[in-house]
């Protein structure tokens, strides 16, 4: 019965699919250097998709209503998520922010404005041209 | 002759008595947070939001403000992590103008910041609501709707508001500042969220020229102050009711 083959056939390339698209792709995945010793305000998986909206609704609430600090505040996301190495969240490509967000192409303007350094000036300044050579 | 109550003197009946005593308790709760809670916690605690309650603003004593003197100017730029430039494209939170009148040539003179107007006219011209006055006074400009167009810095009488030209990288953490929006002196709004009741610039004022406070508070020393010296506001014929006044000009 050559029709069922073909169904079979059909059937099979579609179970077949997830599979595929599982395997790693053109691009690397970012690697994360994560501290798991402490925990962020909500799991993983929901930061991964909710936390521009997360700081999009306290980003209202700071400025215009002056509720500043706590753990939602951008500021503490910077003091945890800061690089080891370079001491950013963003301006090197195994900066946390920065490497999933080249990884998914979606253009990172907060530190256009924001410092994406903890107490930048408190420690030293940095080297001018860093930030926007990243930041195009 | 009149004839005597038979309760006369003696304790109230059992229900007026419990009504009196209702009263008392009624008026206990009434005056106690009129008392304590409102009168001393009027401002808003760290991680409240602002409340119109109190109205934070200056008051600024021209004959104790030093000729020459940058003190406040430089505090500023520390502060909020300005680079203190002096071209006409650099930003400027304060400016120090100095005055000279012509019959005496007695010399003055003052720091100028944003006058934060209780009918602020760059509010009224921003076409995106990103300049807004905030419930405790302070006009601030929410930079992530700000385009940039600067009819604020037209709108405003003070010459107030700078437009950042170039490209930022040393701002400091609890002051996001970047290229293409418009900005102004903040009242040092990042101190008073924290709780902190002092700016920069009246920190550093070597004369003690500049006095921060609660313009609301009738018992905070600014008011005391703006109750018992001749206070002035700079353009009073605008009518934007200020909070900032200048005494000694």
């Amino acid at each position: 019965m050559p029709r069922a083959l073909w169904l079979l056939a059909l059937a099979a390339a579609f179970v077949a699919a997830p599979a595929a698209r599982a395997e790693p792709g053109r691009v690397p995945l970012p690697v994360l250097e994560v501290d798991r010793t402490t925990t962020c305000v909500a799991p993983p998986e929901v930061m991964r998709r909710q936390h521009a909206r997360m700081l999009e609704r306290r980003k209202d609430l700071t400025v215009r209503h002056g509720v500043r600090g706590g753990k939602e505040a951008l500021t503490s996301c910077i003091e945890c998520h800061a690089d080891r190495q370079t001491g950013a969240a963003v301006a090197t490509p195994q900066a946390f922010c920065q490497a999933c967000h080249d990884y998914v192409a979606v253009r990172l303007n907060c530190f256009e404005c924001h410092q994406g350094r903890p107490g930048a000036l408190r420690s030293g300044a940095i080297e001018p041209g860093t930030l926007s050579r990243w930041l195009r | 002759m009149a004839e005597v109550s038979p309760n006369q003197g003696e304790e109230p009946a059992p229900s007026r008595r419990r009504l009196l005593a209702a009263a008392a308790a009624f008026a206990g709760v009434a005056i106690a947070p009129g008392v304590t809670l409102v009168e001393v916690a009027r401002a808003a605690r760290p991680g409240e939001p602002v409340t119109s309650k109190v109205r934070w603003g200056l008051l600024i004593d021209a004959n104790l403000c030093q000729e020459g003197c940058q003190e406040c100017v430089l505090a500023c730029n520390r502060e909020n992590g300005l680079e203190g430039g002096t071209r006409p494209v650099d930003v400027q939170w304060i400016r120090k103008v100095e005055l000279k009148e012509r019959a005496t040539g007695r010399t003055l003179g003052l720091p100028v910041m944003c006058q934060h107007c209780a009918n602020p006219p760059c509010v009224d011209v921003c076409p995106t609501k990103a300049s807004f006055k905030r419930a405790d006074g302070i006009v601030l400009v929410d930079r992530h709707t700000c385009i940039g167009c600067r009819y604020c810095m037209l709108a405003c009488p003070y010459k107030a508001r700078s437009m950042v030209h170039e490209p930022i990288t040393q701002q400091k953490p609890e002051v996001p500042r970047g290229k293409g929006c418009v900005e102004s002196c903040t009242l040092c709004v990042h101190r008073i969220d924290r709780g902190e009741r002092n700016t920069a610039c009246a920190e550093a004022c070597p004369t003690k020229a500049i006095l921060f406070g609660d313009l609301n508070d009738p018992e905070s020393e600014i008011s005391r102050r703006i109750a018992s010296l001749p206070t002035k506001e700079l353009r009073a014929d605008l009518r934007l009711d200020l909070g900032v006044r200048y005494t000694g000009l």
